[in-house]
């Protein structure tokens, strides 16, 4: 396969500084919990549905143990005394709670050895879920056969989720291998995971537990129809990253967005939320075997692709390294980049060779994530399509992991049942005919492909020098990243943010962390 | 005087022009006579299905070319193109100079609850679009990104304390006419507030016409492929065209 010359101590050095970067945030991140990592908790408990206001029971249930002054010891071990208390499921525990006719506080009789057996149980039980859609994918990818890479990943967004079904179904004709179902605008920004079926959204879907079931179900049909197993992406994303690993985890969705540091930047969400909600939604994906997606190709959407072509290395080697702390392997990151150089540069296609080819030499087994050109998508849909049709030869000859199909229409509307074929088909044109080519061709030794890599290599070990120098959240806060400015304690989600009382406990992390 | 045209295909009033659509029916002879047939009460002739193919279950896509059979008299069209005299980034900051003797304010935002600032970036950013610097670069403009999700209040009330010469609000989602209602909830809290006729107002974004921007009770709207300085002159422009009449 074709290979740049690189070197190797310095991949073992950046590969180490970033790690020490991870490493400064985890000193924090584990002193620390929030509110969404404590409704993960419930959630993979065993709790549930809403209440008749219709707020999500994991909400209510957070905030009653928020007026009792005890979450700040974690809610598992209150709740497992509600469970004592109740003898019921986990589910009805909840709607006791939240209707106020048990409150685990006020009991002083059941001791602290049972609470800890019940936690145990409970934790127990949630590990077994995330081990049973592990296990339940693949058996479904043995029957059916799995897809070459680069996979083609298509997007479907209409706001209704049986429409959606609809459109996944014909991309899956035309030859899709991925379907995300884009969240609707602003869910992101929501506090609460939204609750069953949903037929309205602005831009895109709602992320709901009921939803993924239902597109889970028409993938696993299409997939069945033409013997290829069919991915499904959500977002954990937001304020509910780790909430939403919990529920594609009890869907057996295969691919989650899910960025350290998307949120803080796009979003403008407390990077201390993030940071600390990252990393519990990682260490679900890990045991429930979900790839992440990172949004690297996100600061080249505010900054120019070749200037600042080194923090999107930069940050795949942070949140490379910030998974490894959260026990992903290397086959479960789609780390992200993209293909958005202006077309007006001279030989900007060599430039994205040399991108593209850097990812996949730094990370060898990580499917990586290749986002097509959207900032300069002409509105000119034949155009659009020349764009694509270059941006697919570079992820084929470069070996990228996951596809994100470019749209001739991107530029103008989300797509039509025929954008999303237009699109398939030059990518199952450019993939068939260029196959090998990778393989055939070698990039001459100092030429300009080679040495672009080298020199982005070489920026990116400055940068990431003077991040490990002053700490990620300083950097964040100087604008080193998409140049856009956060601060510790600004942004949405703070106020969920709590710091663990010597008596915490979460068994269930523990045992994630264990692995 | 009256002009009568019809689409340029290679001779002057041929009428043609290329279609592509999806019919939800199953691909087969049937399905390709309906795309003729359809495009004929479309107001079409000489109409050749060039290309059909399946795409989904019960779902087939058509390539056509046919001939329109209207004419268009032109000399009846009337557009609220957007007036400004085009000038560069140079001419805009000496103008400014000149006339102003001050910064001029101009703050920008994704209102409601879009996400996207591809727009708005566009036009502020200092890099700009296009080969055309952002208004971050102008020296004789003070500029405000407020990003993405801004609530309208929140617009208003940084265009009060900056004393806003212009406001650039951008909307990307489109889905459902979100971004007509998100422009016209400002609108309406302006008018509210009596500030309507304060500051210049602008709507911008990939779906953004003049003529819609204008009908929403905005000053000017920018599609597709409009650079920074077209939004620079034109507040410039504009805002001399108001003092004119105020003098």
């Amino acid at each position: 396969m074709v290979s740049i010359h690189l070197s190797d101590s310095q991949i073992a050095r950046v590969k180490s500084t970033a790690s020490e970067i991870a490493d400064d945030i985890h000193q924090f991140i584990i002193n620390y919990s929030s509110d969404s990592v404590e409704r993960t908790v419930l959630r993979l408990y065993g709790v549930d549905g809403v209440n008749e206001d219709g707020t999500p029971l994991p909400n209510k249930i957070v905030e009653r143990a928020r007026e009792q002054k005890v979450l700040e010891n974690g809610i598992s071990p209150w709740f497992a005394k509600a469970m004592i208390i109740s003898k019921r499921d986990p589910q009805i525990t909840a709607e006791l709670i939240d209707r106020g006719e048990i409150n685990p506080t006020l009991n002083f009789l059941i001791t602290p050895s049972d609470i800890h057996k019940k936690e145990a149980e409970l934790a127990q039980k949630a590990i077994g879920i995330l081990n049973q859609t592990k296990e339940q994918k693949r058996k479904k990818q043995e029957q059916t056969s799995l897809p070459p890479q680069p996979w083609r990943y298509i997007i479907v967004a209409s706001g209704n989720i049986y429409e959606d079904r609809t459109q996944a179904e014909s991309a899956v004709f035309s030859g899709a291998d991925i379907i995300a179902v884009i969240r609707s605008t602003a869910q992101s920004l929501l506090d609460y995971v939204p609750f069953g079926p949903t037929t309205e959204g602005f831009g895109g879907t709602y992320a709901t537990q009921e939803n993924f079931k239902l597109m889970r179900e028409a993938l696993d049909e299409a997939g069945e129809k033409h013997n290829r197993y069919i991915r499904l992406v959500n977002y954990s994303s937001g304020l509910c990253m780790a909430e939403i690993a919990a529920c594609a985890a009890f869907e057996d969705l295969d691919i989650l967005l899910n960025d350290s540091m998307y949120g803080i930047l796009f979003r403008d969400i407390n990077m201390k939320r993030t940071f600390i909600d990252q990393h519990f939604s990682r260490l679900i994906c890990s045991q429930a075997d979900i790839i992440i997606n990172t949004g690297e190709d996100n600061y080249l959407t505010t900054s120019d692709a070749i200037d600042a072509a080194h923090t999107v290395t930069a940050s795949q080697l942070i949140n490379e390294a910030m998974a490894r702390k959260a026990g992903l392997p290397s086959r479960l990151m789609g780390l992200g980049h993209a293909f958005e150089i202006d077309p007006k540069v001279e030989n900007a296609f060599l430039y994205e060779l040399a991108h593209a080819q850097l990812a996949r030499q730094l990370f060898p087994e990580a499917p990586l994530k290749y986002m097509p050109p959207t900032k300069y998508k002409s509105t000119d849909v034949f155009q659009a399509n020349c764009l694509d049709t270059m941006f697919n030869l570079a992820s084929v000859t470069t070996k990228q992991g996951i596809h994100l199909a470019g749209i001739p229409t991107e530029a103008i509307h989300t797509p039509l049942m025929q954008d999303r074929y237009q699109s398939l088909n030059n990518m199952n044109y450019v993939f068939n005919i260029a196959k090998n080519l990778g393989d055939e061709i070698e990039f001459k030794k100092d030429g300009l492909i080679a040495e672009r890599a080298r020199t982005v290599l070489n920026e990116t070990e400055q940068f990431l020098n003077s991040i490990k120098e002053q700490g990620l959240m300083a950097s964040i806060s100087e604008g080193l990243f998409a140049g856009v400015k956060r601060y510790p304690d600004s942004g949405k989600g703070l106020e969920g943010v709590f710091k663990k009382a010597p008596e915490y406990s979460n068994p269930l992390m523990d045992l994630l962390e264990k692995k | 005087m009256k002009k009568n045209i019809k689409p340029y295909g290679d001779t002057l009033n041929d009428g043609v022009i290329q279609l592509s659509f999806t019919l939800p029916v199953e691909y087969g002879g049937k399905a390709i006579k309906a795309a003729e047939v359809y495009t004929s009460k479309l107001n079409f002739d000489q109409i050749t299905v060039a290309h059909a193919k399946k795409i989904a279950e019960g779902f087939t896509y058509f390539v056509v070319f046919a001939r329109a059979i209207p004419f268009l008299d032109y000399s009846s069209i009337v557009s609220n193109e957007v007036k400004f005299d085009k000038m560069d980034f140079y001419q805009i900051n000496s103008l400014i100079q000149l006339e102003f003797k001050r910064q001029l304010s101009v703050i920008g935002a994704t209102i409601g609850t879009d996400a996207h600032t591809v727009g708005i970036d566009a036009i502020l950013n200092m890099k700009g679009y296009n080969q055309d610097y952002g208004l971050e670069r102008y020296p004789e403009m003070k500029t405000l990104n407020m990003g993405s999700q801004v609530l309208c209040e929140d617009l208003i009330k940084a265009a009060l304390e900056q004393n806003a010469d212009a406001l650039l609000v951008s909307q990307t989602v489109t889905q459902k006419d979100s971004h007509i209602r998100n422009f016209s909830e400002l609108i309406e809290l302006l008018e509210a507030e009596n500030l309507r006729s304060r500051f210049i107002l602008l709507a911008g974004g990939s779906r953004v016409t003049n003529d819609l921007a204008i009908e929403l009770g905005y000053d000017a709207g920018f599609g597709p492929g409009t650079v920074p300085s077209d939004v620079a002159s034109f507040i410039v422009t504009n805002l001399l065209k108001r003092r004119g009449k105020n003098a």
